[in-house]
Parts: structure tokens; C-alpha cells; sequence
């Protein structure tokens, strides 16, 4: 049963290749793809839930020969969070690329950047991280250049540099690693790591590399031109699980690897960053004139909190406390996972329509599209951390972790990120009552509209209030406690 | 398996949601689907109430709980203060319902605003039955979203400029409470509602941390309270249609506040914990300036919603004063005029609709000799009216009456009683005028603009009978005070179980 982990890689890469050799059916695969990875990523988590944390050596081959892949709960849920999101995105890419030529190369770079994302949460081995993060990288690129258009092939290029940039740097502390320890196999590696020079320059590095693709502030800027530029499904994959896959590779890189190695003041200066980035993202965000340069700056404010979680957990003692908080940053990843791919779909509904995204000429367009309407609100409700949205117990643990370690400054800055969300969100939510007319029928494209909606749906109702059969899994297992 | 007690709870506040949910998918045009769907969960509500008030005064226990995140439960919890709140949002409820249904017949986006109308019924009710500050800060929350396009409905510049504002302050609030009660859990570990409080036994050392919190969870529930200075907001969210402004004032946000405020100083601090800490003066003292100014900025108002949310401000915090008088006489006068100033307050409201739906009356100075042209709704005004300056044998006098015995009986009565007696002039002085003009002035030739013209009826009758039926019962709960089940029996009981006698 742990060839799941293989489907969840191979099935997607396969659907892009077909995806080049059949473009007419290239919409199918990319279904049937992102279905195959909601299958794997739910059996993963049942075969998790019964048995815990799951290794598949590939060939059969032992650790440090052959290539082996690792889940446990948080990087299965993070697969099922990206598999279902991918399905989402996939139902509305179809009718979003209908009438255009732009879906032949949409395709085929969407199933390999799905599979790379799989391929970096199991991966067991920083080399294979390494390529993941390459693959990832590219695809990532090409998406945003897509529609050739003058600004997004800037934001692009831009993106392209700076994504280098980064790889260099995480390889270089690959690099380090290797030729002081000997090994790249995360667990291995884990048992040998010694505090020191070595291990402190390649964590430096390798985290500086992440932090610029996950766009930490200030090495943010060049995320908001690239996403508000890319077609809706591709800035909705981009924000929701690209971003999000670099900050999961910092958590795991900190938590399991370099948490002896960083000092005080290294978690302290993150948290200051994501304090930062909050505050900047939001603020950012209340000024854009544009729905999507909205949603982007929105997202360099959300990965700040994810950052200021890594903070606090870095702080805390083993113990309860740590544990919820580790839930909190968990249900905030996720939250911001679904609610942003909606918002960032909600957008693209919008600006097919209208023909362009510009917030202040919203008016009557908010009253046309009623389902598009209320599913900006629930994401909207879920990115300011209101109830009923899983963001909002994420809030609540973040900020009952601050106080728990006395960090008065930033449980202010959390709740002020919160006042700036609701004053930005309510900016484009505030359009929707003007006096135009009622359009006569709810939906007016169902294809982009319900899974937007439906995206919408599991941030705020399903996370926030039937998450309890998700907890066990948010239990973070460190990556060496396994066998091998 | 849970038993059915468990359920109710969740029942009572499913009876307005999923009708509310279902109502957003309804077209425009389909008006008797969707009277229906909002009676059906209005009568609903009404009969599980019925069964929780008789549970509840056999001291049953309805309770529904279960962990939604570590560490975080949501519970409800049905007690004597929860029903009495519960009670009056329900009854309430199906009389705005009415109310709403004739005065939006043939106004747009009524699906939208139907089904917003229950969501925020089901959010008051919900926070009602919240049995821990976690529970409640969600359906707290969710009430301001909600209300949020109910008050923005009309879609006009005024409207969505007065949302806006309303939006402002109340997230802001939000927020602040938020941090209060996150802050109080993590010194003490829970926020569950007790009787008598959960912070007796807390280490002194804490106590000036635990102040600083009462400042700020009454900062956050002060905001919807409409506590002086953070009541700006009220008067300009009056701009909704008057269903909502009847609601709004009578029963969902304004009294969540005043509720959150009882709740806190009841089942968190505890009233006598709150009293030696020095924190029931300091919010008295607060809620003593608000009933003043409030009433004192009503004389000036032209505007008749404007005037009567002036009253409002002030007449809200007579709940927060009663909390704040240290014995159980007082307590019995501030949550009792929870419903009665509820009662009182959206008769008024619906008159004030009815004023201007049917002859376009907005202002006082256009209301001349209205009460011969409609007899009806201006004998309910003047009830509503009466009721609220404390003319017995409107309900009105009985909250101000056990308001100023209890004031008696703790020893400091030589500072409420001038209190009450100089807003009761300041009510006498905005309310009478009005009162003037209606009955005994002659009308002008022409009303401002006349929409439905008298046949048999005044009005509309279903803009007729709802405050008419309100007028009766604020009449009623007063005349029939000590009767089984009023809400001056209930409040005596929730008063002598708080304070354990």
C-alpha cells in the first residue's frame, strides 16, 4: 500500500508527458492526475493513522543506496491539502484554457510541477530535495510566463533569478553538509549533525535559500508581480502550494535537522521577519488597486505568520503547549492552502468576465456573480482568521503561544495583521452592495465558480469546525525517529 | 449515543440556520417558498424553546460538547440567563420575521437579506447558549459578519459608508476581546461559564493582570454595547431598513454586548469577585455617563431613528448598571430589562417603519397629528414610548424600580438614584413631544409622501400587527410581572442562583 507514495509522484509526471503527446485530452489527464494524488494522499493517511509514519524504499534498495520516500502526518495531510487543491484547479484550468491556445502548455507544466511538490514532501534525502526544488523552480516559471504578456514574462524572469539564486544557495549548504557528515539522508544525517561551524553555515545557507523562495519579507518583491501576472489557476497553485512547500521545507530543515545548531537569536530574528511581513504584506495589500496584487501581498503577509509560528516553536519546551502550536501552524498552512487558491480562482472568475480585476470598478460585477461574491467573503473571512475558518484556531493558538513565552509584541502584531486583513478584505467585499440589480440565477459558470466554492468551504466550514479527525496527524513527527 | 438533551441545544440554533442557508438558494420571485421556510423555523425554534425553558427550570441539563482544535472546546450550554436570552430572540424573531416579510414585499435582493436575517438570528441564539468565552467569541463574531449586509442592504452611498462603520468598530472590538480572552486563558487555563465565576481562587499576584483583562473584554463587548465613547457606530447604522434596526437593537447586537457584559461579570469574574476587585464601580461609573449622555444627545435628534438609537445607548446600559450593583435586587433589574428594554425597543422601531412606509414620516417635526391618521401603531409608540421612561404599568417601570431598590439595598443608592431619576426626565423630555405631536397637534394638509394609502387598515397588516402585538406584551410582562414564568420570575431566578441563595 505504500506504492501510494510512487502513484503520487509518477501518475502526475505520466499525465505530463501524455499531456504533450495528446494535448486534446490533456484537461483529462490533468483530472484524473490530481484524483490519482487525492487517492494516494488518502490512503497514505489511513495507512499513517494505523500505523504511523510510512518509508518506501524504491526498488527495494536500503537508505543511503537507493531512493526512499518518507510520509507522516503533516507531509500526508500537506499532499492531501495539495492534491485536492490540484483537483480543484485542474476542473477550473479546463474551462478557464477553453478558448484558448495557452492550455497546451498549461497542462503539461502543471503535472510536473504537481509532481515535484509530491516528490519534495516525501522526499527523504536533501540531494533529491535539491532536484525537487529545481523541477519545482522551472515549472513555476514557465506557468507564470505562460501568457507571454510583457509584465508577466518580467515578473517571470525576475522570479527565475531569484528562484536560482536560491537553489544555489540551498545547494551549496547541501554541499557543506555533505562533505562534513558524509551522508544527505535526512535521518541518517540527524543522528551525526553536531553543533558548529559547519552545520551553522549550511543551515544559514540552506535557510536563506528557502526564505527567498518562500518569499519571507524582505526577499518578498518579487513575489507580487509574479503571482498578480500569472493566469488565476496558475497564481492560485503558486501562492496556495509552491510558497507553502518552501516553508515546509524550513520547518522540516529546523525542526529535525538544525535545532540544536541554530541559537537564540537566529529564531528570534525569523519571528522578527514574520512580524515584519505581516504588517508590510498587509499593509501592501490595503493599497493595491488590483484584486490579484491584493491576493498576492495578502500571501506575503500570511507566510509571515507561518514564519513567526516557526519562531515560537523553535522557543518552546517539549510539551503540550509546543504540540498545540505546532496544530496551529498546521491548520494555518491549510487554511491559507484553500483559502487563497479560492480567492486567487474568485479573481480569475471575475476578471474573465469583466475583463479586467481593478477593485474600485468592482460594483456591479460583485452583484452578478453572487457564488463568486460569497466565496471571496469565506476566503476572505478564513485570510483575516475570523470564525468559523480553520485560520481563526490557527490565530488563536499562535497568539496563545506568544503569550505563553511573554512575546507581548507579537501577539499585538498578529492582531493587527488580523484589523488590516479585515480592512483589506472588506475594501473588495464592501463592492458587493451597490444597487444593481439581482442577475436572476446564482451561478453564472458553474465549471470556475463551485470549485472555487468549494475550496472556500473546506478552509472555513470543514477546517474550522470538523477538523478533529485531521489532529492526530498534526502531531509532528521528527523525520529521524523513523526506522533505517 | 447522545441523548436528546444534548442535541437541543444544537437543534435550537440549527432551527434558523439551515432555513437561512436554504433561503440564499431561493430566486427572487419566490415569495411563499420562502415565508415558509422562515415561519417553519421560526414556529420550530419557538416549540424546542418551550421544551428547554421547562427542562431548564426543572434544572435539566442541556449541554453539547466537543474539542475543535487542542485545547479549544466549543460547548453550549442551556442555563436560566441563556434561555431568558434565547427566549426573547426567538419570540422576537418571528415577529420581525413577520414584520420584514411586508415591509421588503417587492424590494430587491430579499433572498440575500432573508437569508442573512437568519443567519443572524442563529449567531444570537448560538452565543446565548455558549457555555465558554471561546464559544461565545465565535458566534459573536459571526454575528458581526452577518449583520454586516443586512445593514448594508439598501446598497446606497449612506448605507454602505454607515456598514462600513459599523464593520469598523465592531472587528475592532472583536479583536480586542479576542485578545482578553486569550490572555485570561492562558493565566487560568479555562473560560468555561460558571456560576459564581472561575477566579476566586486565582493567585493574588494576578490580579492587576486579571483588571487589565476586565478592561479589555469590556472594551470588546463594550463596542456592540454601545458604551460611551464606543458607541459611535449605532447611530449610523440606522441607515438599515427598519426590520433590521428593530433586531439590531432589540435583540442581536447591541444586546449581545449587553449579554457578554452580564455573562462576564456573572460567570467569569463572578459578581462578588468583580466587586473586590473595585471593577463593578469603574464599569457602573461607565455605564452611569452612557445612560446620561445618551439620553441628553436623543433630545436633539430630528431624525426618529436617530432619536430613538440615542435611546438606545442610554437604555442598554442600564443592564451593564444593574450587573454592576453588588445584590440580587439589582442584578433582577438589570436582566430583566434585557427583554424589556428588547420588548419596548422594537415596538418602537416597528412603529418607526410603519411612519415611514406608509406616509414617508422620518423626522419628529413631520409626525403632527399622525396619531389620528394611524391610531394603531402610534398607540403602540406610545406604549413603547411610556414603557421606556418608566410609567408603570409598562414594563419599563419594573426594570427601574428594582433597579433603584437594589441600589437601596447595597448602599449607594444616593449616586444610581439621581442617576435614574434625571435619564427618567430626559426620557420623559424626548418621548413626550413626540407624544404631543401625535395625538393632539392637527396634521398638516399633505404627509411627506404617502405609499399606502388607509383602507380598513392604517397600513399593511402585517407592518400593523407586529407592534401592536409587541405594545400588548411589554404591557403584559409588566402587568403580569409575578406571574409563573415572566421574565421577572426568571430573572429572580437566575439573580438567586448566581448568588447562591
Amino acid at each position: 500500500m505504500t506504492d501510494a507514495m510512487v502513484w503520487a509522484i509518477l501518475i502526475p509526471l505520466l499525465g505530463g508527458l501524455l499531456a504533450v503527446m495528446f494535448p486534446r485530452f490533456s484537461g483529462l489527464t490533468g483530472i484524473i492526475s490530481a484524483t490519482t494524488m487525492v487517492i494516494a494522499s488518502l490512503i497514505l493517511l489511513t495507512l499513517v493513522a494505523s500505523q504511523g509514519p510510512q518509508v518506501y524504499l524504491i526498488g527495494g534498495w536500503s537508505a543511503g543506496l537507493g531512493i526512499s520516500l518518507y510520509a507522516d502526518g503533516v507531509s500526508s495531510l500537506l499532499l492531501l491539502m495539495t492534491a485536492l487543491i490540484a483537483l480543484c484547479v485542474s476542473i477550473y484550468a479546463i474551462s478557464y484554457f477553453r478558448h484558448s491556445n495557452l492550455g497546451k502548455h498549461y497542462w503539461p507544466l502543471w503535472m510536473l510541477l504537481l509532481s515535484a511538490l509530491a516528490a519534495m514532501l516525501l522526499a527523504t534525502d536533501l540531494f533529491n530535495i535539491y532536484v525537487t526544488l529545481e523541477l519545482l523552480g522551472i515549472a513555476a516559471v514557465a506557468l507564470t510566463a505562460l501568457d507571454g504578456k510583457r509584465p508577466a514574462v518580467e515578473a517571470a524572469i525576475r522570479y527565475l533569478v531569484l528562484g536560482l539564486l536560491g537553489s544555489l544557495a540551498f545547494l551549496a549548504g547541501v554541499a557543506l553538509l555533505y562533505s562534513g557528515y558524509g551522508t544527505l539522508d535526512l535521518a541518517t544525517l540527524a543522528t551525526r549533525i553536531q553543533p558548529g561551524a559547519t552545520s551553522w553555515a549550511a543551515a544559514a545557507l540552506m535557510t536563506a535559500g528557502l526564505l527567498i523562495k518562500s518569499a519571507l519579507f524582505p526577499m518578498h518583491f518579487w513575489l507580487p508581480p509574479a503571482h498578480a501576472n500569472a493566469p488565476a489557476p496558475v497564481s492560485a497553485a503558486l501562492s496556495a502550494l509552491v510558497v507553502k512547500a518552501a516553508f515546509y521545507l524550513v520547518l522540516r530543515l529546523w525542526l529535525d535537522l538544525f535545532g540544536l545548531s541554530l541559537s537564540g537569536w537566529t529564531s528570534s530574528l525569523i519571528g522578527l521577519l514574520g512580524a515584519a511581513a505581516v504588517l508590510w504584506g498587509a499593509w501592501s495589500a490595503l493599497q493595491a488597486e488590483r484584486l490579484k496584487v491584493l491576493a498576492a501581498y495578502s500571501t506575503v503577509a500570511q507566510i509571515g505568520y507561518l514564519f513567526i509560528f516557526l519562531a515560537l516553536i523553535m522557543e518552546m519546551p517539549e510539551g503540550m503547549q509546543r504540540q498545540e502550536t505546532i496544530t496551529g501552524l498546521m491548520l494555518m498552512a491549510l487554511a491559507h492552502g484553500f483559502a487563497k487558491s479560492a480567492f486567487f480562482l474568485s479573481a480569475g472568475v471575475i476578471q474573465h468576465r469583466q475583463g479586467h480585476d481593478r477593485i474600485d470598478e468592482l460594483a456591479g460585477s460583485a452583484q452578478a456573480m453572487p457564488i463568486t461574491t460569497f466565496t471571496l467573503a469565506l476566503a476572505g473571512i478564513s485570510l483575516i482568521g475570523l470564525p468559523i475558518s480553520g485560520a481563526f484556531l490557527g490565530k488563536w493558538q499562535l497568539i496563545e503561544g506568544a503569550l505563553y513565552l511573554q512575546h507581548w509584541l507579537l501577539a499585538l502584531v498578529v492582531l493587527s495583521g488580523s484589523l488590516l486583513a479585515s480592512a483589506y478584505v472588506f475594501r473588495v467585499l464592501g463592492k458587493a452592495f451597490g444597487q444593481a440589480p439581482y442577475p436572476g440565477r446564482v451561478l453564472s459558470n458553474g465549471m470556475q465558480e463551485i470549485p472555487a466554492m468549494a475550496l472556500a468551504l473546506i478552509a472555513t466550514l470543514v477546517l474550522g469546525l470538523a477538523s478533529s479527525p485531521v489532529w492526530p496527524f498534526l502531531e509532528y513527527t521528527v523525520i529521524s525517529g523513523r526506522a533505517g | 449515543m447522545m441523548h436528546f438533551d444534548n442535541w437541543l441545544p444544537i437543534f435550537i440554533v440549527m432551527s434558523s440556520l439551515v432555513p437561512g442557508l436554504l433561503i440564499f438558494f431561493l430566486r427572487e420571485g419566490s415569495h411563499r417558498t420562502r415565508t415558509i421556510l422562515n415561519l417553519l423555523g421560526a414556529f420550530l425554534k419557538l416549540l424546542l424553546v418551550g421544551v428547554m425553558i421547562w427542562g431548564v427550570f426543572h434544572e435539566r441539563v442541556y449541554e453539547t460538547q466537543f474539542l475543535i482544535a487542542p485545547g479549544l472546546e466549543f460547548r453550549l450550554h442551556a442555563d436560566a440567563l441563556s434561555v431568558l436570552f434565547v427566549t426573547l430572540s426567538t419570540v422576537l424573531w418571528l415577529v420581525t420575521t413577520v414584520y420584514a416579510i411586508g415591509y421588503l414585499e417587492n424590494s430587491p435582493h430579499r433572498s440575500r437579506f432573508f437569508g442573512f436575517f437568519s443567519l443572524c438570528v442563529t449567531a444570537t441564539v448560538g452565543l446565548a447558549l455558549a457555555g465558554n468565552l471561546f464559544t461565545f467569541l465565535i458566534f459573536y463574531e459571526v454575528l458581526t459578519l452577518v449583520t454586516y449586509p443586512l445593514v448594508a442592504h439598501r446598497g446606497t452611498p449612506e448605507a454602505i459608508r454607515g456598514a462600513r462603520i459599523y464593520l469598523a468598530y465592531t472587528l475592532a472590538g472583536g479583536v480586542v476581546l479576542l485578545f482578553g480572552i486569550i490572555w485570561l486563558k492562558s493565566l487560568v487555563g479555562t473560560v468555561a461559564f460558571v456560576q459564581g465565576g472561575i477566579l476566586s481562587a486565582v493567585d493574588p499576584a494576578l490580579y492587576p493582570q486579571l483588571k487589565i483583562i476586565f478592561l479589555l473584554l469590556m472594551i470588546g463587548l463594550g463596542v456592540k454595547a454601545a458604551i460611551v465613547p464606543l458607541h459611535g457606530w449605532l447611530p449610523k447604522a440606522m441607515v438599515a431598513p427598519a426590520p433590521v434596526s428593530a433586531l439590531l437593537h432589540a435583540v442581536a447586537v447591541v444586546k449581545a454586548g449587553a449579554f457578554g457584559i452580564v455573562r462576564v461579570i456573572y460567570d467569569v469574574y463572578g459578581v462578588e469577585f468583580a466587586h473586590e476587585l473595585g471593577l463593578l464601580i469603574a464599569l457602573g461609573i461607565a455605564a452611569s455617563i452612557t445612560i446620561i449622555y445618551g439620553s441628553v444627545r436623543a433630545l436633539s435628534q430630528d431624525n426618529l431613528k436617530g432619536r430613538l438609537a440615542y435611546s438606545t445607548v442610554s437604555q442598554v446600559s442600564y443592564i451593564a448598571l444593574g450587573a454592576t450593583i453588588l445584590g440580587p435586587i439589582a442584578s433582577i433589574g438589570g436582566v430583566v430589562h434585557l427583554v424589556h428594554q428588547g420588548i419596548m425597543k422594537i415596538t418602537l422601531f416597528f412603529a418607526a417603519g410603519n411612519y415611514a412606509e406608509t406616509l414617508g414620516i422620518h423626522k419628529v417635526s413631520e409626525m403632527n397629528g399622525v396619531g389620528k391618521r394611524m391610531p394603531g401603531t402610534t398607540l403602540a409608540f406610545t406604549v413603547g414610548a411610556l414603557g421606556m421612561i418608566g410609567v408603570p404599568p409598562v414594563a419599563g417601570f419594573i426594570t427601574k424600580w428594582y433597579l433603584g431598590l437594589g441600589a437601596l439595598d447595597a448602599g449607594i443608592g444616593q449616586w444610581i438614584l439621581p442617576v435614574l431619576l434625571l435619564s427618567s426626565l430626559l426620557n420623559a423630555a424626548y418621548f413626550l413631544p413626540i407624544l404631543y405631536r401625535a395625538w393632539f397637534k392637527d396634521s398638516e394638509d399633505k404627509w411627506p409622501d404617502e405609499m399606502i394609502p388607509a383602507r380598513t387598515l392604517e397600513t399593511h397588516g402585517s407592518l400593523l400587527w407586529p407592534p401592536i402585538i409587541t405594545a400588548i406584551l411589554a404591557l403584559a410582562v409588566g402587568l403580569f410581572a409575578a406571574a409563573p414564568y415572566s421574565p421577572l420570575e426568571w430573572s429572580q431566578l437566575i439573580a438567586f442562583r448566581e448568588y447562591g441563595q
